[in-house]
């Protein structure tokens, strides 16, 4: 499966490879993955809410994007939802291609419109209550450069 | 009758994930102004509608899009994936 929502964690290097081996003769893989930073030991715990359905199309449709731009021999994205603990995995995603710019570039691709077009909303728990983490214009100035 | 959900601080706000609502309303726009008259807790929930993000049948799209033929509209919050 090349794109999957999930609440249960993963474990990246079985994940990483399992791609390296699918994807055998690719030359070039890239990984990255997202965590629950700790806040200076201040946030206890994050909840991720999606809205399932549009999540796993609008993740399938950011993947085939980058399948069209890039020359990939594949692109995994994993995300999870529900509760998670500081230092656990949110993400990841892994390109492969034949050369290593492709696999670079597509893996920013993918990870700038995971922040601002797939549907999930982080909360964070600290001792003073929750928050929602709201968005910034960073990451919606981001998806200009592609 | 259209499935109308809420996500995130728009959820917490209404008090609810979900709600069925029979309306005449032809765009998004319409609807919200529509919603927003349902209770207080919708109108403070619309407030602020720059901060509001619209999927139509789990798709994006923005407030001056049409109703025809919608069956499940969505209002959240801006993402914060990744």
């Amino acid at each position: 499966m090349s794109v999957r929502v999930q609440s249960q964690p993963f474990d990246m290097g079985q994940e990483v490879q399992a791609f390296s081996v699918a994807t055998r003769g690719a030359g070039a893989i890239v990984t990255f993955s997202g965590m629950v930073r700790d806040e200076g030991g201040t946030l206890s715990r994050m909840e991720i809410e999606h809205y399932p359905g549009m999540t796993e199309k609008a993740l399938a449709k950011i993947r085939a994007e980058a399948m069209d731009r890039w020359t990939l021999t594949d692109a995994l994205i994993i995300h999870r939802h529900g509760a998670l603990e500081p230092g656990e995995q949110i993400m990841m995603v892994a390109t492969a291609s034949r050369h290593r710019k492709d696999a670079f570039e597509a893996a920013e691709f993918l990870m700038d419109y995971l922040k601002s077009r797939a549907p999930f909303w982080k909360k964070e728990f600290t001792a003073d209550g929750s928050d929602w983490v709201t968005s910034k214009q960073d990451d919606e100035d981001a998806l200009k450069r592609w | 009758m259209i499935d109308v959900m809420y996500f995130a601080w728009l959820r917490e706000r209404i008090g609810k994930p979900k709600e069925q609502i029979d309306t005449q309303a032809r765009t998004v726009e319409e609807l919200v102004e529509e919603l927003r008259t349902r209770s207080e807790a919708h109108a403070l929930a619309f407030s602020d509608i720059a901060s509001v993000r619209v999927a139509i049948d789990q798709d994006l799209t923005d407030m001056s899009a049409s109703l025809s033929g919608a069956r499940e509209v969505a209002f959240f919050p801006p993402m914060t994936g990744g």
